[in-house]
């Protein structure tokens, strides 16, 4: 075999201008949804493009490319078709030959498939509300090139950053620009990268290593698997830059393992980046060295905690440990460590390839570059949005996100998961960056945001939480152990309608008490969603523990069905009952068993008459 | 559930030579593959590889009961896997989470008698368009409502 090794920065370069000719050769490109949108069929879909146009006098005119997350993930499948930027949603194969016809031999949109807003079709991707307010740097790329092949990326211009550092720059430099662009990390805490470069750097150390935290736990969240999914080498790419800035010869990528595709694109970019002499011994000829392995999880949300997750790495229970010493300074093995999160790497190349100057125009004064969320929950355009620091939640929900669908109201966004706050309508127009979510009870965390409407209640949504976070606390420190579980069982009550006796007072100091006195992030953020509520939706919580009631009608303690008179007798809800609590002739007057009714709610969605009162 | 004793060992030997210099690094990994191998993590391969690891069984049984990824008891033919993340939350998940436990009959993280299905939420599932969400095996079944569940898990004998 020959060698394929990269040798320089100019033969990187040359190779790109080599691959950017073989691909004009095409004269358009169907781009495939490949990750999140194989849930809806999106193999069936390329499986019957590449049939058809095989068949058809286009072939080798048209390319047919698997990539990795579009953005519009409420539209899928998505395809977007290249020179035209046009972008089809919920395409069936049945739809190909249509497409084929109109589009790729008439060079027109077939509108029914595309976006409309306002009755208005919108063929364009550029016209949709959904990416005019985006500014896609890191995922510039993704949904662009197809995540399993390197030669698209390098096309792309990858690699090109990482590799002028190594050789053009000391490893100072590069912690300095890193600083210099004002990066914080996107993990969720937000600390400035280029600082956390430096301690690793200066300390001592005979091998240092580097680690990629993509646990991404945040349930609800997925801009970490996009990432790795549809670019995975604009991380590995950061992570060489990162590498060679603190002296890390060895690094790991931690996976989840619910991410089964992320595990398979990552590892065969690796793989095809080592073939290229981007990866292991002397990288492009720069006489540095650095290996990269991929780990995955085996389920547990504190193993995204950098020490839990240190511990996972070297095969022990996923506990945190107290800090200080930082991994920085006793990492993994007990050596020095820098970790930092998929987005956080992927910011890097942006980085290098833009330079910090440029990079840190975008942003607000104290947070810069952009930042992607995962946005879902009661939301019309459901997908990845990546807007620069400083937008506001109203512009990501109703300008980008389409607003709440089935005519809902607003009610509240989650930001930050189980470590974060929930944002009432009042902030809407509050500029969204890591110090503004702080003062209003939230967090940035790593980009989950969920819209909620009147259809949720908050006290739920805060009980939700906490069960989440009581059930993954390790188990070491009391504060949290004892804790959550204490004020889960309180909520737990209230949402039951046995809340005598409780006091929101009380509930407010027990969650200031943990999060001051827990081990780790875990303990010390997890009374953030019941303090947020509480502050915001207080009234809610006194209907519930006063009048007994749960307007949003979620809270099964607090619920009870009964049939109206307008009842027409159409049987509809007697059909779904699954336990059989409904009785009543055709045409009479149905009742409901209050003591077999299980309260599922079934019979209410059923009723076309609103003949079910709850 | 009655112990088997009478596993074979054979994955096992190849699981432990292809991993030359074993030390407690590399235990979360080798119950990975032998999870992979066996479909769970059976008592008799975990003494043995003890025996032959020197990791002190105690530290495997440890690393075997944190992780929710690891069971130490079969599962079933079928795995329904039930989203419990926000956006499904919010999104109406336990009622259809409520509606898969009444049709199995089964609470989560357990088994048919039948041996047909086992029961799992999950924190998420990373398809958050599709809330409501669960999966059989690996098909994704979203917009779920609880009437349609006992439709789905009837087509899988
Ligand atoms: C309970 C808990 C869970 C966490 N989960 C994640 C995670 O899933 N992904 C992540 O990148 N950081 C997570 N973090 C933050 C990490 O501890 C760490 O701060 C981060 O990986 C540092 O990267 P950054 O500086 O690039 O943000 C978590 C922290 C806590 C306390
Ligand atoms: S919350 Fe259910 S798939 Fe993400």
């Amino acid at each position: 075999m020959p060698d394929k090794k990269i040798k320089s920065l100019d033969q990187l370069q040359s190779l790109k201008q080599q691959l950017i000719a073989d691909k004009s050769q095409y004269k358009a490109r169907i781009l495939i949804c490949m990750t999140g949108c194989r849930a809806l069929g999106a193999q069936a879909v390329c499986d019957a493009f590449r049939r058809q146009l095989a068949k058809s006098t286009l072939a080798d005119q048209v390319e047919v490319v698997e990539v990795g997350c579009i953005g519009i993930c409420a539209m899928a499948p998505v395809i977007l078709i290249e020179p035209y930027d046009y972008l089809y949603g919920k395409v069936k194969p049945e739809d190909i030959p249509e497409i084929i016809a109109t589009t790729l031999t008439g060079g027109k949109p077939v509108e029914r498939l595309t976006v409309t807003e306002d009755g208005k079709s919108l063929p364009k991707i550029s016209d949709i509300p959904f990416y005019k307010k985006q500014q896609r740097l890191v995922l510039a790329n993704c949904g662009r090139i197809d995540p399993k092949r390197i030669e698209d990326s390098i096309a792309a211009g990858g690699y090109a950053g990482a590799i002028k550092a190594l050789t053009q720059m000391t490893p100072q430099l590069v912690i300095d620009e890193v600083t210099q662009s004002g990066l914080r990390g996107r993990g969720g805490a937000g600390f400035p990268t280029g600082i956390k470069w430096g301690f690793c750097s200066k300390s001592p150390g005979d091998q240092k290593y580097l680690i990629c935290n993509a646990d991404e736990g945040d349930p609800g969240a997925f801009m970490d698997r996009a990432l790795l999914e549809g670019d995975p080498h604009r991380v590995i790419e950061g992570m060489i830059t990162a590498a060679y800035a603190t002296g890390a010869t060895k690094g790991f990528i931690y996976v989840r393992a619910e991410y089964p595709i992320a595990v398979e694109h990552i590892n065969l970019a690796i793989e095809q980046a080592q073939i290229l002499g981007l990866l292991g011994e002397d990288i492009a000829g720069s006489g540095f060295d650095f290996d990269l392995d991929v780990r995955i999880g085996a389920g547990a949300f504190v193993c995204g905690e950098e020490t839990a997750l240190i511990a996972s790495l070297e095969g022990q229970r996923g506990m945190p440990r107290p800090r200080p010493p930082f991994p920085a300074v006793a990492g993994y093995k007990g050596k020095p460590s820098n970790i930092n999160n998929v987005e956080t790497f992927a910011n890097v190349t942006v980085i290098m390839e833009t330079g910090a100057e440029e990079y840190s125009d975008i942003g607000t004064e104290k947070s810069k570059g952009t930042k992607i969320f995962a946005l879902a929950g009661k939301v019309k355009y459901t997908g990845l949005v990546e807007v620069p620091m400083g937008t506001t939640l109203r512009e990501i929900v109703f300008e980008i996100g389409g607003g709440i669908p089935d005519e809902g109201q607003f009610k509240a966004a989650q930001l930050g998961g189980p470590s974060g706050g929930c944002i009432p309508p009042k902030f809407l127009d509050h500029e969204i960056d890591y110090d503004s979510l702080q003062e209003i009870g939230a967090i940035m965390g790593s980009g989950g945001l969920i819209v909620m409407d009147q259809s949720t209640c908050m006290v739920d949504v805060a009980r939700y939480f906490l069960d989440f976070t009581q059930s993954e606390s390790c188990g070491k420190c009391t504060p949290c152990r004892v804790g959550t579980a204490k004020m889960l069982h309180i909520l737990q009550a209230i949402c039951d309608g046995k809340s005598e006796g409780i006091d929101l007072d009380e509930l407010i100091k027990l969650g200031e008490n943990i999060k001051l006195t827990s081990l780790c992030g875990l303990g010390q953020t997890a009374p953030n969603p019941v303090l947020s509520t509480i502050k915001h939706f207080r009234e809610e919580y006194r209907q519930h523990i006063e009048e007994n009631t749960c307007q949003a009608g979620v809270c099964k303690g607090l619920l009870g069905y009964e049939i109206l008179d307008v009842c027409v007798g159409c049987g509809a809800c007697k059909k779904v009952c699954p336990v059989d609590s409904i009785t009543g002739g055709k045409k009479a007057l149905h009742t409901i068993d209050k003591e077999t009714c299980i309260k599922c709610g079934q019979c209410f969605t059923a009723c076309k008459f609103k003949a079910i009162k709850r | 559930m009655a112990i088997q004793t009478d596993v074979d060992m054979e994955a096992l030997d190849g699981i432990l030579s292809a991993t030359p210099d074993i030390d407690s690094g590399d235990l979360i990994y080798i119950l990975q593959e032998i999870q992979t191998a066996y479909g769970y993590l059976p008592r008799p391969i975990l003494s043995e590889m003890s025996n032959r690891t020197s990791i002190p069984i105690s530290r495997i049984y440890g690393v075997a009961t944190f992780y929710e990824q690891f069971h130490l008891a079969p599962h079933g033919k079928h795995t329904v896997r039930c989203c419990r993340g926000t956006a499904c939350h919010v999104r109406g998940a336990q009622s259809v989470s409520d509606a898969i436990a009444r049709t199995l009959k089964i609470e989560p993280d357990q088994t048919t008698p039948d041996m047909l299905f086992t029961f799992e939420t999950v924190a998420c599932l990373g398809t958050c368009f599709l809330a409501p969400v669960m999966m059989v095996d690996d098909d994704y079944y979203g917009h779920l409502t609880a009437d349609k569940i006992q439709d789905i898990l009837e087509r899988y004998t």
